[in-house]
């Protein structure tokens, strides 16, 4: 238990980010309307792609000739990556769709 | 300098999302949260580390821009009927590459030393657990959407018991593994378990259900990419982590809600829990319209709307019903489709196939709205959909769809179903809304139908 609380005092400044960003992504989330809901999807899909920023800082750390890890590491870039650039450019494509009378 | 840019990545990434509240802005979002990614992609590459790491540009570049070609080959080509498969396996990619990202720490932690205290080492395997439920559970609801023959609702005997007994494996396994030794052995066992519960938290749960497993696995790969940002004390993933959580977790309320169903009752499989639907006696005989009356009675009404399902997605008949609509709004009708929160394979899927055929948004009404709306209906056409209008959500409190919110269609003047055959909806219940006598029948596909509506309209 001591530790637990231990812990929590340690990462206050975090605890308070966590606490904050829930919120705030349950209150941007809400107000989304129904019809936008299948390019919500999409783009959070992509945004949660963001793993891959810890598969960069893992290769950049890598020794060049640890080769198991370097392997492992780009598989999960790439594998994260084509999550984010495919995610991005499909929702992109499904929202100018929702825009095409606009432009005429 | 780094932190700066992830303070600005984090600021559009948010910023992005808050502008996907209204389809005029959406698109500008999108972008914006484009941008905040590729911002934080690029404070990564740049950020300086302590020991001044060694860079291995080459690993990083080759499969960033491999990944953006294919990436973007898929994105171009996919239809937007396939929208469910594509997220899909977008999303199972996003959980194998946070797996393979926890597996090489806990490997590193093993191996070559480093940081290892028990916190970061429980955040590692639970991160590794989430995140193969993700990825073999998203590859499985693919097959599943996609249409596989094997994948369709498979139920093991005793699959309760063997899902809580693949968990319980799990806890002790990595209990073992923080508590009594280190062995890597026990690592991969943990994560050939997870990858197998993924696998057996999906298979039960029927094709209808789709909406609501998309979301849940998409609730999972936030909640794994924010644990990956704690494990490389990145913020900006642990915030990217929680917006896609909670975009997953509201979804997946969302639509238990619209099929008045507990998430557990999902998971648990589907409507065959329910019990045995006593099937009911000859509720008479159903009406049969032809073309050409159906035809007059569209167009010399004032107001039509159309209720479009499943079926009429997989017919790909969208571009139809807009010709239909065209037609009809010459002659002065008011045209406009009330859509079903879980119409379709995914959360707000019937609305894009929609805006592709060129409808514009403003016809598209929601369910509160259009229950409104239909007491001043001419006619009610619903295309394609089945449970979504049957009046024993309402009627009959022993229908497994009782109490689920539904399109109170009958309350327009009359109603033409298009279906293919008197066949139950996907609740295996039969929809007594077909036997109601301002009710007719419009047998066929949704396309060959909506074509020959189409041409006897242009006679007119």
């Amino acid at each position: 238990m001591e530790s637990i609380i231990d812990f929590l005092i340690t990462n206050e400044i975090l605890i308070y980010l966590l606490l904050f960003t829930i919120l705030l992504g349950f209150e941007v989330i809400s107000k989304v309307p129904s019809i936008l809901h299948t390019p919500l999807m999409s783009g959070a899909n992509a945004i949660s792609g963001i793993v891959i920023l810890g598969a960069i800082i893992l290769i950049r750390n890598t020794s060049p000739d640890n080769y198991i890890v370097l392997t492992l590491a780009s598989i999960a870039l790439s594998v994260g990556s084509i999550n984010v650039f495919g995610g991005f450019f499909v929702t992109n494509r499904m929202l100018s769709m929702f825009n095409k009378k606009n432009k005429k | 300098m780094d932190k700066l840019i992830f303070l600005f990545a984090a600021f559009f990434l948010v910023w992005g999302l808050r502008l996907q509240s209204s389809p005029e802005s959406a698109a500008r979002g999108n972008k914006y949260a484009a941008l905040g990614m590729f911002l934080s992609i690029f404070g990564a590459i740049i950020m300086p580390f302590e020991n001044s790491g060694f860079n291995n540009y080459l690993w990083i570049f080759l499969p960033l821009t491999a990944s953006s070609i294919i990436g973007y080959g898929i994105a171009k080509k996919i239809k937007m009927t396939s929208m469910p498969q594509m997220v899909s396996i977008f999303n199972g990619l996003g959980g194998l590459s946070a797996v393979l990202l926890s597996f090489i720490e806990l490997y590193k932690t093993s191996f070559l030393g480093g940081e290892s205290s028990l916190a970061y080492q429980m955040t590692l395997v639970l991160s590794l657990f989430i995140g193969s439920i993700a990825f073999t559970g998203s590859m499985l609801a693919f097959a599943k959407l996609d249409g596989y023959k094997w994948s369709e609702k498979l139920t093991l005997p005793y699959q309760h018991i063997i899902n809580i007994v693949l968990l319980v494996a799990i806890l002790y396994f990595s209990y073992q593994y923080f508590e009594v030794n280190n062995d890597f052995n026990l690592i991969y066992l943990v994560l050939g378990i997870s990858l197998l519960y993924g696998i057996f938290f999906v298979a039960p749960i029927g094709g209808a259900d789709m909406p609501v497993v998309i979301s849940l696995l998409n609730s999972f790969t936030g909640l794994t990419a924010a644990l990956t940002g704690i494990i490389f004390d990145n913020k900006v993933m642990l915030l990217g982590g929680i917006l896609v959580g909670a975009a997953g977790t509201i979804l997946t309320i969302l639509m238990c809600k619209a099929m008045n169903r507990s998430l557990l009752n999902v998971i648990v499989g589907g409507f065959s829990s329910s019990g045995k639907q006593t099937v009911k006696e000859d509720q008479g005989d159903v009406k049969e319209i032809n073309d050409s009356d159906f035809a007059v009675q569209l167009f010399y009404s004032s107001k039509v709307i159309i209720i479009p399902g499943y079926g009429l997605a997989v017919a790909q008949a969208q571009k139809l019903c807009k010709e239909i609509q065209e037609i009809l709004e010459t002659n002065d009708v008011e045209v406009k489709y009330a859509i079903h929160p879980v119409a379709g394979r995914m959360p707000g899927h019937m609305n894009v196939l929609l805006a592709e055929a060129d409808v514009d948004y403003s016809k598209l009404i929601e369910l509160e709205q259009a229950n409104e709306e239909f007491k001043s209906t001419d006619v009610a056409v619903i295309v394609g959909a089945n449970d979504v209008v049957n009046p024993d959500a309402i009627d009959d409190s022993s229908s497994p769809l009782f109490g689920m919110p539904i399109l109170k269609v009958w309350e327009s003047k009359s109603t033409v179903v298009l279906k293919r055959s008197m066949s139950a909806g996907y609740a295996g219940v039969q929809n007594p809304l077909f036997f109601r006598d301002n009710n007719k029948m419009y047998f066929g596909d949704a396309k060959d139908s909506l074509q020959r509506l189409s041409t006897e309209l242009k006679t007119l």
